[in-house]
């Protein structure tokens, strides 16, 4: 097996007396698609959010590339490859399209405009917002803000890509859509994307760990999670 | 380009001014050119990185203090008197910057009051060598550089003119550049710009720091042109104005920060013709401009006719 491009290993995060996730372990491998699944409330923003800094950990570590980023503040991880997606819509309504972007992809290319220009029209093609570019982000359809959080992403040109909940509130045309463009960009890229769609998830993802009241309830194939009767019983017979 | 021109343009105007100008109204564009770049380099912080501070008066007045200290004290000639103010305010941005921006929003707002009331306080102590309220004037040789007596009143609007010009066309450039770009994105959002991988701490206290900065060239400049030194400059009032001047002309615009100035000097010199409560007059025309131009005068032609405008 190929070495870990990301591993965290007991993880805990409480709030006042809620513990929120739990000694968790997480090991993602290059190139995997993981799906993290669980009710509403198991601790998945939350513990995503430790791994790409946004809160910190009361214990445990993370490493990416084998190196420890458990103090890294949460732009130089990105800066080392990591990107991120909020599960609320957070863009930048009152900037254009164009320039929403061009801010992601000008922290790698700096000054050249030529190139940022590219890269800025090269993405906006691959998640189909091209005709969008010159209109405020703020205007957007719901499911368009979306795809320019996903666009933001790619801009980036990320060896780790964390997508929490991309497809919520989205219709089932606009579903369909996010899943050719999940499975284009998982091609030069390994993600961890939290997913509610059980369809999503199991067209998708190449492992699949699922999260109950903050602790590791199981993991592995579609087919085992599938099978497997705590999981059932926790999560899939309840949805 | 239009930005290009457009801006230039003003500069072109202003020297231009210089020889049709009566002499009451060139005395005033003097003055106001030089509180147009201490608004100008306001607008840095509160109109493009939308941090709010409510104690730029110990920016304008570390520029005051550090060049007619600096004259007084050390016999600087006023050119590097200007470098002692503008490092003075520099450093003090620094300091203010890495405390203050541990804060956000009304706390922030609250600290600058703060440091810039100890500021206030500090130049009033100091009277053995600030005069306190009193303050000191500067004159005759103190005011003398490469032969130029910064006192003689062409000479004075040109020094204007050309501290105007630099700061205006710095701030032009830099709002087009990245870094100037990530402030924005900052004020706009910023946990999405951190995410981005911008170090958002960093970007914020360059910009008090060059904020503090461009203040305190105006400060020190107005010590320098108009040959007064006075505790009055660091005082809250001093820490309001560049933001109103900033309303009222556009926050966040690059030429707004001039407009607000020149329009609000006019309208409190008319007023204060007609009534002895012109403040009321500024007042009301400030409500008068949140009611029907709230994002001010170029923040309104750039929402309805130039998007375009930086
Ligand atoms: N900032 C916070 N303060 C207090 N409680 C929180 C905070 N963030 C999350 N929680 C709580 O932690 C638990 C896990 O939340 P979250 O990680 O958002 O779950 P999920 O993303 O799996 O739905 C929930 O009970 C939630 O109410
Ligand atoms: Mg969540």
């Amino acid at each position: 097996m190929n070495a870990p491009i990301l591993s965290a290993r007991g993880l805990c995060k409480s709030f006042g007396g809620l513990r929120a996730v739990h000694e968790v372990d997480l090991d993602l491998v290059p190139g995997e698609v993981r799906a993290l699944i669980g009710p509403n409330g198991a601790g998945k923003t939350t513990l995503v959010s430790m791994l790409i800094g946004r809160i910190a950990p009361d214990a445990g570590r993370i490493l990416l590339d084998g190196a420890d980023i458990t103090r890294l503040p949460a732009h130089a991880r990105v800066r080392r490859g990591m990107a991120y997606s909020f599960q609320i819509t957070s863009v930048f309504q009152r900037l254009p399209v164009e320039e929403n972007v061009a801010l992601a992809a000008r922290r790698r290319l700096g000054r050249d405009r030529a190139a940022v220009a590219g890269e800025v029209a090269r993405v906006l093609a691959e998640v189909g917002l091209s005709a969008e570019a010159g209109r405020m982000a703020g205007d957007l359809s719901y499911g368009h803000q979306r795809l320019l959080e996903i666009a933001m992403g790619l801009a980036q040109r990320p060896r780790l890509m964390i997508l929490d909940e991309p497809t919520q509130g989205l219709a089932e045309a606009e579903v369909a859509g996010f899943r050719r463009l999940v499975r284009a960009i998982s091609a030069d890229c390994t993600i961890l994307l939290i997913e509610h769609n059980m369809d999503v998830v199991m067209a998708l993802a190449d492992r699949i760990t699922v999260l109950d009241f903050g602790e590791v309830l199981a993991e592995g194939t579609p087919e085992q999670i599938r099978a497997d009767p705590a999981v059932q019983a926790a999560y899939l017979g309840a949805a | 380009m239009r930005a290009a021109g457009l801006h230039l343009g003003l500069v072109g105007l202003l020297l231009a001014a210089h020889f049709v100008l009566p002499a009451y109204h060139h005395g005033v564009l003097a003055r106001v050119m030089v509180l147009a770049a201490y608004a100008t380099g306001y607008n840095l912080l509160f109109g493009y990185t939308g941090l709010l501070s409510l104690g730029h008066a110990m920016f304008f007045a570390a520029g005051m203090y550090g060049a007619g200290l600096g004259v007084r004290f050390l016999a600087l000639d006023p050119g590097l008197a200007l470098l002692a103010g503008v490092a003075a305010g520099a450093l003090l941005g620094l300091a203010v910057g890495l405390l203050a921006l541990r804060t956000a929003g009304v706390a922030f707002m609250i600290v600058t009051l703060m440091f810039a009331q100890a500021t206030h306080l500090g130049i009033l102590l100091a009277g053995r060598w600030t005069r306190g309220d009193e303050g000191f004037v500067l004159q005759g040789p103190e005011r003398v550089v490469l032969g130029l007596d910064l006192g003689d009143a062409a000479i004075r609007y040109l020094a204007a003119w050309a501290l105007f010009s630099a700061v205006l066309l710095l701030v032009l450039r830099l709002v087009s550049l990245p870094a100037g770009r990530v402030l924005v994105a900052i004020r706009e959002n910023e946990e999405r710009a951190r995410l981005l991988g911008y170090d958002t701490r960093a970007h914020k206290l360059r910009a008090v720091v060059l904020s503090a900065a461009i203040a305190a060239a105006a400060g020190a400049a107005y010590a320098l042109l108009f040959g007064y030194v006075g505790a009055t400059f660091a005082s809250v009032q001093y820490s309001i104005l560049p933001l109103l001047w900033v309303l009222l002309g556009g926050a966040g615009t690059v030429i707004g920060p001039f407009l607000g100035t020149l329009l609000m000097f006019y309208l409190i010199d008319t007023a204060s013709g007609l009534t002895p409560a012109y403040m009321l007059v500024a007042g009301l025309a400030l409500v008068l401009l949140t009611l029907f131009a709230p994002q001010g005068l170029a923040g309104e032609v750039r929402r309805r006719l130039a998007p375009w405008l930086p």
